[in-house]
């Protein structure tokens, strides 16, 4: 019986709708639950973090611009990927080794039923955080909702798609871009949900996903002045860090604490105040004349 | 007068002299309500008001008498005090030979009303005829109405010919051009309207807003859409077209309203009444009363006020 | 197309001179004002601890007006435990209907003491008594009243969620509309079941303590509203205090980053409404002369002290010439001087500092090679004042064009197409309102969705509404003030 030699992939980070190395070369190894070397993950660096962000700021424009429609069409498109290959995110997902392979099972799929909720939320957000407003005057006011632009996502070590998808779904059904940092301990699942992003008709650059060390990469996340809100689930220290960055370009700031359970499956970490916390509110007046 | 090429559509025309919003230029407005007129210039603008009055009587029911009145009126508002007379008196074209009796060599001019006022529907040649013999009889002014269904149905050039030809008719009399502005209903029809016949009209012709006889009359709103008309008319010709609010300005408040709206709009040069009258009837007597408040220090009652209506 | 109105000949120009001037028409209602302010902690005026006072004076002729309380951390301390004991005790679990009535009453108070505070404010500010009589006060009574009525339905902000109050929350405000800004603070926090302490600006605390007095006429009970006069250090207590578990504060974007640094290792939640720097773009096809309007009431209301000024104007260049005419004519007729006089229309300016600001940029403005106009009108012998001044040849580098100057000085520059306009209209790291002037909806809905600022005046420019939501993108801060989505600002999502 001849043994065929497998072909071991590469695990490369997707930015820009590319799939890249980090710049600097480096990778870090990563084991599988019994130990064993599973591969070889880029480690990004703030040079990394630079390129995703000029990358989402090319998509920007155009993905704010997409119909509601339409963007709600590719969001439920990425469910159908990942539901095509939830098998072997779950094997992702288990090769952390804390996860029992049935809870890993349980993550893919509340994962996969989190982008079909957002799907919807595409096209009806808008009637509930927007308004008409009944001003004293003799003119026309509204209120629209806008995306903030480029998100700095940063995931928590747990929870390792559940997490990051929580984190980067509400930013993306009002038409934000995400530079997202995946979790520390467990990037292979970020690897492969790139994967699926690239093939869900999302333009590239939308969501760009990059692994590496939150030590590494957090104070560029806090500084860089091109990235408009940061969403996340860090300790401390990191929010300290982040948050006087934040003030440099008054950035909005909505970090959970790492340090605290947080149960990513809870419906409350969904929904359209999830999608309000990364908007921006703009109010339009017009006379009402002859 | 030069042949005037008329535009041949109001889009066409606003491209030329712009458009008015509605809530804009009422916010404005508003802002003269709020100036504060006290002791001296109260006063000054009360006089001044007095003087740019046309004392107006257009009724079926007017006979030589009652204009002999009104021009006892007119010359001598009140008996008591230094108060001036007013501009004009104005009245219906079979009425003019009456006021010629009476106010004929005076300061107070006689203006009258022609050309099927206040409808205007009636042939060109009638309305012309009434016109040569309102000026035959010694009308000093005409207040002529403008065909409003030639503008409303975008016959500019035919609006503007027979302001044209009113203009010769006049000879050496003054012309008020009524727009009938609540029957133009929006301010960019009353802005390209004041346009269409300033372009026709001579130097010291007045643009006049309304005739008295429909639902709405002058109000700040549409006296600032011709003023704003005149003031950017002038810049760009050297052409002074005088104004006249008319109907619905009844108290020495609003009169004052409507002359702070000219003094911060077209300036001093405009604030005497060769350039700027009101055409009205019961306004005299309550500039008058406010006069003599100012002049006495009391509030005075209505009946001390000559051919003052309110008895109670 | 060309128009032909925009060849003007200045030998035609228009005369505005003195034929007929306006007397004097001040302003002579008593403010009931007291020679002495004290804190006002706990439903009572107290003394500040160190028994420390400092003079506030009327910018308009420099002479004292009151001693005002100067509060210290201590004193801070003492109205912040005082809003938390009325926040566990009373407020907080007090019926939203029952909350709803003391507003209810505080908004028909403030009406009916309202030209006591409008001279007040005007003594005390230097703003034009015709603002403060005609939109600060009457504002300010329409934002209680407004908020009043959300205080039973809360549970309307988030949909399928519940809400829930913050506890105390400390509140920093500016100096350029005392009582409204505290109304714009107050109404919200107290409807959502809040409880306050507010810091007034240094140069206008009068108003806010005699809002002191309105509580008490109101019944509120005590403790739900606390007011610490003082200087910067009075409010960095009350940001930084660790009862204030969510901070509302009103200013610049440089004291904005401050507080964020200084709030960076808490979880307290922050709203923070900053500077601007608007655009104000006029298009050739605009109502000109309500742009205009626009334009003066966007630069010149309130001497230029509000966030959202439209201080850069953007005119499309073949009307740029007509509309800087129209411009001119329309500031010879602007009133500047006692701000008291109800035909004043550009009064003090609000602090010595101030005028050293404003005066240092014009000063920039000039060096730096733009053009300046002002109307040369004669001003006050005594007293802060500016004129209204125009820049023209102005540059997207200059100063005038990139700082907020925060006073009655606009600087002008052109573009040629839509798109040039809105790239130099969002050229900044503020992005608080904008304006647009033009007869084509379908380029107002563009250029509004287009512009980064929280707010879009379109043919018109600084209107204010309790139920519009006020508030900037980027550098002019986050969170919303009014309407819904300002109310929800003062609430957790639980």
């Amino acid at each position: 019986m001849s043994h065929r030699l497998l072909i071991t992939k590469t695990p490369k980070c997707y930015v820009g709708g590319a799939f890249i190395r980090s710049e600097s070369g480096r990778v870090m190894a990563l084991h599988d639950a019994s130990d064993g070397f599973f591969a070889n993950i880029p480690q990004c660096t703030r040079k990394d973090l630079r390129n995703a962000v000029e990358a989402a700021a090319r998509a920007g424009p155009g993905w704010a611009k997409r119909s509601a429609f339409n963007r709600g069409q590719i969001l439920y498109r990425l469910a159908e990927m990942m539901e095509a290959r939830a098998a072997e995110l779950a094997e992702a997902v288990a090769l952390g080794g804390a996860s029992q392979a049935q809870a890993a099972e349980r993550e893919v799929a509340a994962s996969i039923e989190r982008v079909v909720h957002y799907a919807g939320w595409t096209d009806k957000y808008e009637a509930i955080l927007g308004s008409v407003n009944p001003v004293a005057s003799a003119h026309f006011n509204f209120t629209v909702t806008e995306p903030m632009g480029i998100i700095g996502v940063i995931a928590p070590d747990d929870s390792p798609l559940l997490a990051l998808i929580s984190l980067i779904l509400p930013a993306i059904t009002s038409g934000n871009c995400v530079v997202a940092l995946a979790s520390n301990t467990q990037p292979y699942p970020s690897i492969l949900l790139g994967e699926m992003l690239a093939t869900c008709d999302l333009p590239g650059g939308v969501v760009n996903l990059l692994t590496g060390l939150r030590s590494e990469m957090v104070p560029t996340f806090a500084t860089h002045e091109h990235i408009r809100a940061l969403s996340g689930a860090v300790n401390a220290a990191d929010r300290k860090t982040l948050k006087m960055g934040a003030a440099e370009s008054v950035k909005r700031v909505r970090l959970l604490k790492a340090e605290e359970p947080i149960d990513w499956f809870d419906d409350k970490m969904q929904g359209v105040e999830e999608i309000r916390a990364l908007i921006e509110f703009k109010t339009t007046w017009h006379p009402v004349g002859a | 007068m030069p042949a005037v090429k008329a535009p041949t559509s109001l889009r066409r025309l606003f491209d030329e002299i712009g458009t008015v919003d509605q809530v804009g230029i009422e916010e404005r407005v508003a802002k003269f309500t709020t100036r504060s007129l006290k002791k001296k210039s109260k006063v000054f603008g009360l006089r001044l008001a007095v003087s740019m009055v046309d004392l107006t009587t257009l009724e079926g029911k007017d006979t030589p008498g009652k204009v002999a009145s009104l021009c006892q009126k007119a010359l001598r508002p009140h008996d008591i005090g230094d108060i001036p007379p007013t501009a004009a008196v104005c009245v219906y074209p079979a009425m003019v030979k009456h006021a010629k009796k009476h106010v004929g060599g005076t300061s107070v001019k006689i203006a009258s009303v022609a050309t099927a006022f206040p409808s205007g529907q009636a042939p060109l040649k009638t309305r012309l005829a009434e016109v040569h013999a309102a000026v035959n009889d010694g009308a000093d002014e005409i207040d002529m109405v403008i065909n409003r269904g030639a503008f409303l149905s975008g016959e500019f050039g035919r609006m503007q010919d027979e302001i044209a030809a009113v203009v010769e008719a006049c000879g050496q009399s003054t012309l008020k051009v009524i727009l009938e502005v609540s029957e133009l209903e929006t301010y960019d029809h009353i802005r390209a309207a004041s346009f269409l016949a300033m372009r026709v009209i001579r130097p010291g012709d007045f643009i006049k807003t309304s005739t008295g006889k429909t639902s709405s009359n002058a109000t700040l709103g549409n006296n600032q859409v011709m003023l704003e008309a005149i003031r950017d008319h002038f810049l760009a010709t050297g052409v002074p077209i005088a104004m006249k609010p008319a109907g619905g300005i009844r108290t020495a408040k609003q009169a004052l309203h409507f002359l702070i709206a000219v003094k911060e709009t077209l300036g001093d040069d405009w604030l005497n009444n060769g350039r700027y009258r009101f055409g009205a009837s019961a306004l005299l007597n309550d500039l008058v009363r406010q006069l003599e408040k100012e002049r006495t220090g009391a509030y005075q009652a209505p009946w001390n006020f000559s051919e003052a209506t309110e008895g109670y | 197309m060309p128009k032909t109105t925009s060849k003007t000949n200045p030998a035609r120009e228009l005369v505005f001179g003195d034929l007929w001037e306006y007397d004097p028409a001040p302003e002579t209602a008593d403010p009931k004002l007291k020679q002495r302010y004290d804190l006002f902690i706990n439903g009572a005026f107290v003394a500040p601890k160190k028994g420390s006072y400092f003079a506030t004076i009327n910018p308009a002729n420099e002479t004292k007006i009151a001693d005002i309380a100067l509060a210290d951390a201590a004193d801070v301390n003492s109205a912040c435990i005082a809003a938390q004991k009325a926040f566990v005790s009373v407020w907080g679990k007090m019926p939203g209907k029952e909350r709803g009535k003391y507003l209810y009453r505080i908004a028909r108070l403030l009406q009916d003491h309202a030209r006591e505070f409008a001279i007040a404010e005007t003594l005390d500010g230097g703003k034009a008594i015709k603002e403060s009589r005609d939109f600060d006060i009457p504002m300010a009574a329409a934002h209680f009243f407004y908020h009043a009525g959300w205080a039973d339905k809360l549970e309307h902000l988030a949909p399928g969620r519940k809400v829930a109050p913050h506890g105390v929350v400390g509140q920093v405000i500016p100096w350029n509309f005392p009582l409204l800004m505290l109304a714009w603070k107050i109404a919200p926090a107290l409807a959502a079941g809040n409880c306050v302490v507010l810091k007034p600006a240094e140069t206008t605390s009068i108003t806010a303590l005699k809002f002191g007095e309105i509580c008490q006429e109101a019944g509120l009970p005590n403790g739900v509203v606390n007011i610490v006069s003082g200087a910067a250090e009075t409010g960095a207590a009350v940001i930084s205090h660790p009862l204030t578990t969510k901070v509302a504060f009103t200013g610049s974007t440089e004291v904005g980053k401050s507080i964020m640094r200084s709030l960076a290792g808490t979880d307290k939640k922050m709203t923070l409404e900053l500077g601007g720097k608007a655009a104000n773009i006029v298009f050739d096809d605009a109502p000109l002369d309500q742009a205009v309007e626009g334009i003066v009431n966007g630069i010149f209301f309130n001497q230029g002290h509000v966030c959202c000024a439209g201080s850069r104007l953007l005119v499309q260049e073949s009307v740029a010439d007509e509309v800087l005419a129209k411009l001119k004519r329309r500031i010879a007729v602007l009133r500047v001087g006692d701000p008291m006089d109800k035909n004043t229309d550009l009064g003090a300016i609000n602090s010595r500092e101030q005028l050293a600001k404003i005066t240092d940029l014009a000063k920039s403005g000039v060096t730096e090679g733009a053009e300046k106009y002002d109307t040369g009108c004669k001003l006050p012998a005594k007293g802060f004042f500016f004129r209204p001044t125009i820049f023209t040849n102005v540059s997207m580098s200059h100063r005038i064009a990139r700082e907020e100057i925060f006073g009655p000085v606009l600087s002008i520059l052109t573009f040629r197409t839509p798109e040039e306009a809105l790239e130099k209209a969002n050229n900044t790291p503020y992005g608080l309102s904008a304006g647009v002037w033009t007869d084509k909806g379908s380029r107002i809905l563009k250029m509004s969705a287009q512009l980064k600022a929280g707010v879009v005046w379109a043919n018109t420019y600084n209107k204010f509404d309790p139920t519009s939501p006020f508030g900037g993108f980027k550098e002019s801060g986050f969170g919303r003030e009014g309407g819904k989505q300002g109310l929800l600002d003062y609430l957790s999502v639980v």
